[in-house]
């Protein structure tokens, strides 16, 4: 256990490899510390930095769509409801597992991957 | 061969000196643990007879988690199918979706470009990597090291790192498509790629003194769970737990696919180590500690050879749905994932979905050897004898029926006969 006691007592005087997100200390509620933030009073801990061509919430540009229907046909998860009236589709967030297929599919790119991550919430709309 | 002669006979082997010892019936109980149980990841049930401490019987109830992910897929079109391919494993995501992916190329005929063969390698080679680091954290936690498991679990973070940048998500990854893959890896994404392996090359020579020279995780490891050759060959073990044994068995190796076929890739055994062949934990170890290493000699090399051009046999989505509509006939796909050897069939009808799929994820093959392994062991070392063969229970659960209070599982024949009674019956009631 020599090799690992070492490596232990190195990681005594060396930073958290765990970036304590959002808070440094555990928020008594989470929701109340964002609360916080969002009024300035609180500071968020940054999370750790998102690459390039991540996978976020899909972000759906109405004026854009030609109700092509395309998105339906790829979605795995049937998150996208096609709108008889107005000729065009709306986008279940909470059935959306993130795959941009959409994306790769929709022909005049009214489907856009954002890098937004954060979307648990307790209103389900 | 029944699998109970092998147990029977691995008993004998064992302990020839007390073969009275097994007759005393009065002596022993019956231990039950799971389905749900704080000890186990994934619920199974466990049902040992155990004198003292030792195991003298086991019996384990598989199906507790059925999903029913392959009549949803029958529901679906192939590129829906993708990524519900991904979810059957959270782990090993990258082998469903591309064992998937094979299995209907092969039915449409559709031809792979070369580099798009090399991406497929590199991607599941980064989750071989993955994989099995994070199991040799499973592994030392089962052992009760945990401080090892977070320091296995902070190095595996950097291929989860990789894995988000190349794909744009850490776990499914969804980077396949039915000829081909979804995105490339670029100039900018090399340095990358090459300084994780860097860091792994350095972090694996930590790995291997902290596993392979510590002498409590031996003692604990090395000569219990042992899993014979002429066992593993006949239970049908796959995998690492196969190759722990001595069976020098990859699907990599004995039939390639992807890029492997211009690599250099062989089955790695625990003698290339150690010498010898026990098929005992610590040789299982072993085995998945050298398959990393492999892993990033395959990386380095598809990164040098890699051929530029396309990756996608048909860039259009609707085009190659429409391809894929009209077409007929069965395929089969084979690949090698972390786990062992997975095998999907599709079955297409010249419709939308496929008339059938049909998954067999490795943890199935790797169940039955968990009879002669821990046999004859203590209670204390069934945890890392099952976390051993790197179990995955949700993948492995295919059809359950609900009858009553008994759960029956259905394999093909049963179920084939359960289709014909129901012709019969339905035949009666026509009056034909
Ligand atoms: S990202 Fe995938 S799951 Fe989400 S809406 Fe688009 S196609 Fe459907
Ligand atoms: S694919 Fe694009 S244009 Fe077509 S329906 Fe969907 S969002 Fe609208």
């Amino acid at each position: 256990m020599f090799e690992m006691a070492k490596e232990l007592f190195k990681q005594l005087f060396k930073k958290p490899f765990t970036n304590m997100f959002p808070a440094k200390h555990a928020p008594k509620s989470t929701v109340g510390f964002l609360k916080k933030v969002e009024e300035g009073k609180a500071k968020l801990n940054e999370p750790v930095p998102i690459p390039e061509g991540f996978r976020g919430k899909i972000a759906y540009d109405k004026e854009k769509c030609i109700g092509c229907k395309l998105c339906i046909k790829v979605c795995p998860a049937n998150a996208f409801e096609y709108l008889e009236k107005e000729r065009k589709v709306k986008y279940h967030l909470s059935r959306c597992t993130f795959c941009a297929q959409c994306v790769d599919v929709c022909p005049v790119n009214a489907l856009v991957s954002t890098k937004e991550f954060l979307l648990s919430d307790y209103n389900k709309k | 061969m029944n699998p109970d002669k092998v147990i029977e006979k691995k008993d004998r082997e064992r302990k020839p000196d007390e073969p009275v010892k097994k007759k005393r019936k009065s002596n022993s109980y019956s231990l039950s643990i799971g389905p749900i149980h704080p000890a186990l990841k994934e619920p199974i049930r466990f049902d040992l007879q155990i004198e003292g401490e030792k195991v003298v019987k086991v019996d384990f109830e598989l199906s507790q988690v059925h999903r029913g992910i392959e009549w949803i897929g029958t529901r679906r079109n192939p590129v829906q199918i993708l990524y519900l391919a991904e979810r059957i494993c959270g782990i090993c995501n990258i082998c469903h979706s591309t064992c998937f992916c094979i299995a209907v190329e092969n039915i449409a005929n559709i031809e792979v470009p070369a580099r798009a063969h090399y991406l497929r390698t590199i991607h599941a080679e980064l989750e071989r990597i993955h994989s099995h680091i994070l199991w040799a954290g499973v592994a030392a936690h089962e052992l009760g090291f945990d401080s090892v498991m977070h320091y296995t679990w902070k190095i595996r973070e950097k291929v989860l790192d990789v894995m988000e940048a190349l794909t744009g998500n850490r776990i499914t990854k969804g980077i396949m498509m039915i000829g081909g893959v979804r995105r490339d890896i670029n100039e900018k994404q090399v340095p990358m790629v090459k300084e994780a392996l860097e860091y792994y090359k350095k972090g694996f020579g930590k790995l291997e003194s902290i596993f392979l020279k510590d002498p409590v995780i031996k003692s604990r490891t090395v000569g219990t769970g042992i899993l014979s050759r002429h066992d593993g060959l006949a239970l049908c073990a796959v995998g690492p737990t196969a190759r722990a044994s001595g069976i020098k068995k990859d699907v990599r190796q004995d039939e390639p696919y992807a890029a492997y076929s211009d690599l250099d890739v062989k089955a790695i055994t625990p003698k290339d180590f150690l010498g010898e062949v026990k098929g005992d934990v610590f040789d299982r170890i072993v085995v998945r500690l050298l398959e990393v290493k492999q892993s990033i000699e395959i990386i380095e090399e598809c990164l040098k050879q890699m051929p530029k051009g396309k990756i996608l046999h048909e860039e259009k989505i609707p085009k190659l749905l429409a391809e894929l509509r009209n077409i007929e006939g069965d395929g089969i796909g084979r690949l090698e994932a972390p786990r062992g050897e997975v095998i999907h069939y599709v079955k297409m009808v010249g419709k939308e979905a496929p008339y059938s799929w049909k998954v067999r994820a490795p943890t199935y093959n790797n169940l039955l050897p968990w009879g002669p392994m821990l046999m004859g062991e203590q209670v204390a070392d069934v945890p890392i004898i099952a976390a051993s063969t790197d179990p995955c229970m949700s993948c492995t659960n295919r059809a359950v029926v609900a009858d009553g209070n008994s759960e029956k599982i259905l394999d093909n024949e049963a179920m084939r006969r359960l289709s014909v009674e129901k012709t019969n019956a339905l035949k009666r009631r026509l009056g034909r």
